[in-house]
């Protein structure tokens, strides 16, 4: 595999990547450096330009081309800030704890490039509570290396810049991935996500305009810039450019973090993954992460991995979580156990979410305990149709479609449950 | 000074006021609570959560909202060492329902329960802890332990009841 882990994950497999040395061996800090000596050319603009001509698009699960993001933020005095969200909990996706892990000052880089492209002279690195003791010791002594060497600070490096760089520690809640909840969590709040408009480009964090950036994304900058747009660009297709890092987890031999350039094909992804675990057959894979629609093997097999076949497809390549099924797995089951943590991660805020999710769950658990009735299944879609759509943030929707995708695809075994009082037709 | 908060406590809150701007000091109640709790030995109570409020001087139904909000808050006395086991669709796939009813029939207690001698809190059952390629995978006072087997898992009970 030429083309396996060349960008963001190109050193990991260096004994202490995590080092400042380390780093500034395989070129770290270059980009940063010259921007800070050479603001004429090197220009926010400029920076801006190179990284919509990569292509690069937000890697939280959204998508959203990065440099367009960057673009929105208003050119006025006001403070600003860069929020790179590393709250990573989209269930299947482990990526970004192996960034903060074996390459944390990519992240410090991408985040100072960041800042002063968007005109931020302060940096908040928002990383989920239960990272405490596995990779935030990692990033907080990154910061304080970088800090040490002069990196961050006041007039960094006598250029004039200001950086200033803060790890944060979330405690605990799924809805903090959420921007705008991060961003409240952020304040001290509860995460709850706020009604948008205003976004964050005019009214984020403190009520400044704030850009909110995933680990992925920033950390992919100082590669783009150092190496050139194209370089970049090239790896994937034409409207998917460049590499993206796959959490591949499930029934496979060797699950794993591989970074491989987009547009690559299903086959060829499960092969680098070791192929399915103990040589049985594929029945379906979870494409991007639990809040992506569920594709049978007949469907996924024929898609490449990227953003448009997956669409295509009806399904999304979200955090590029891929979560593997083999034949032999009772689909309600899975089902249910997805709709227990959108039931128990829903922040309450929205009515038909609060109050929707419960019911997806617990029609669930009638159904596998034996208990479901023929009316169930046209209940259960018709509940996720009432909250789909109908919420301030997109969690509603990341509730509904498993269940919409799942009954779709695996009707037959929901039907099967609920004649033979929950016994599984997938034994 | 606090009375009940301890020196490290106050420390560590100190280190987390210093990262937010004049009048934001909001934004270190819950790096606060996870040093209170710490102090505590895994568990927060109306004391330690009114002591917070009045050091970093915030009112105190902000500091109790959070301590609600957040899972990783316990608001009632728990065992010593905690252990959550992830039991979403990665580790669900890779067999963590086994190593579950395991847990739970050698402790004699189900999740979200304590054992009676209060050393071991066996958390409500876990979210992704993202370590889905390690499935499955427990954590254990904050360290991530992966790739689980029976074995394994004895292995690190046999530690924490002290006969290792």
């Amino acid at each position: 595999m030429s083309k396996y882990n060349q960008v963001i994950y190109a050193n990991i497999n260096e004994s202490n990547s995590w080092t400042l040395d380390e780093y500034l061996k395989q070129g770290g800090y270059s980009v940063w450096k010259q921007i800070l000596s050479d603001q004429s050319n090197k220009t926010s603009e400029w920076v801006i330009e190179e990284v919509k001509k990569s292509g690069l698009r937000g890697r939280g699960g959204a998508g959203f081309p990065t440099g367009l993001k960057w673009s929105f933020m208003p050119k006025n005095d006001d403070q600003k800030y860069i929020v790179c969200n590393s709250d990573e909990s989209e269930p299947g996706t482990c990526h970004d704890r192996d960034i903060l892990k074996y390459n944390p000052h990519a992240l410090v880089e991408g985040m100072a490039i960041a800042g002063y492209a968007i005109g931020a002279t302060v940096g908040y690195n928002y990383v989920r509570g239960e990272f405490m003791l596995e990779c935030y010791p990692r990033i907080d002594a990154a910061v304080k290396d970088a800090y040490d060497a002069g990196l961050l600070g006041v007039n960094v490096l006598d250029s004039g810049i200001d950086f200033d760089l803060y790890n944060f520690l979330g405690a605990g809640a799924y809805i903090c991935g959420e921007e705008t909840g991060l961003l409240e969590s952020l304040e001290g709040k509860q995460g709850k996500p706020r009604f948008k408009p205003p976004f964050p480009a005019n009214y984020g964090l403190y009520g400044k305009p704030t850009t909110v950036n995933n680990t992925q994304t920033l950390a992919t900058i100082p590669k783009i810039l150092e190496k050139g747009a194209k370089w970049y660009a090239d790896f994937g297709t034409e409207k998917s450019p460049g590499t993206l890092i796959f959490s591949i987890s499930g029934h496979v031999n060797k699950p794993g973090n591989y970074e491989l350039p987009l547009g690559i094909s299903f086959e060829e992804v499960i092969d680098v993954a070791g192929g399915i675990l103990d040589g049985k057959k594929l029945k379906a894979v979870i494409p991007g992460g639990s809040s992506t629609k569920v594709l049978p093997a007949e469907i996924i097999q024929n898609c490449t991995m990227d953003y448009e076949s997956l669409q295509d497809a009806d399904s999304a390549l979200g955090t590029g979580a891929m979560v593997v099924i083999s034949e032999g797995t009772c689909m309600v089951e899975l089902l249910k156990r997805i709709s227990r943590f959108y039931y128990a991660e829903s922040c309450g805020q929205c009515t038909p979410c609060r109050e929707g999710t419960g019911w997806l769950y617990r029609i669930l658990d009638r159904i596998t305990n034996g208990q479901g009735k023929e009316s169930d299944l046209a209940l259960l879609v018709d509940v996720a149709g009432r909250i789909e759509g109908n919420t301030i943030c997109a969690f509603g929707d990341a509730s509904a479609w498993p269940v919409q995708s799942f009954i779709k695809h695996y009707h037959h075994e929901f039907e099967y449950m609920i004649q033979n009082k929950g016994k599984t037709l997938a034994a | 000074m606090s009375e009940v908060l301890t020196t490290e406590t106050i420390k560590e809150i100190d280190h987390w006021l210093s990262k937010f701007p004049v009048g934001k000091q909001r934004s270190a109640i819950i790096g606060s609570l996870h040093a209170a709790q710490h102090q505590n030995h895994g568990f927060l109570t109306s004391e330690l959560m009114d002591a917070v409020a009045a050091y970093i001087d915030v009112p105190k139904i902000q500091v109790y909202e959070v301590a609600t909000f957040y899972s990783m808050f316990q608001t009632k006395n728990v065992g010593k060492h905690e252990i959550s086991i992830c039991t979403n669709i990665s580790c669900m796939l890779r067999g963590s329902d086994e190593i579950l009813s395991h847990v739970e029939k050698r402790l004699g207690i189900d999740v979200g329960e304590s054992t009676s001698d209060g050393n071991i809190f066996l958390k409500q059952e876990e979210e992704c802890l993202a370590a889905c390629t390690g499935a499955p995978m427990m954590m254990v006072d904050h360290v991530y332990i992966e790739n689980l087997d029976i074995r394994k898992v004895d292995e690190i009970l046999d530690r924490l009841e002290g006969k290792s």
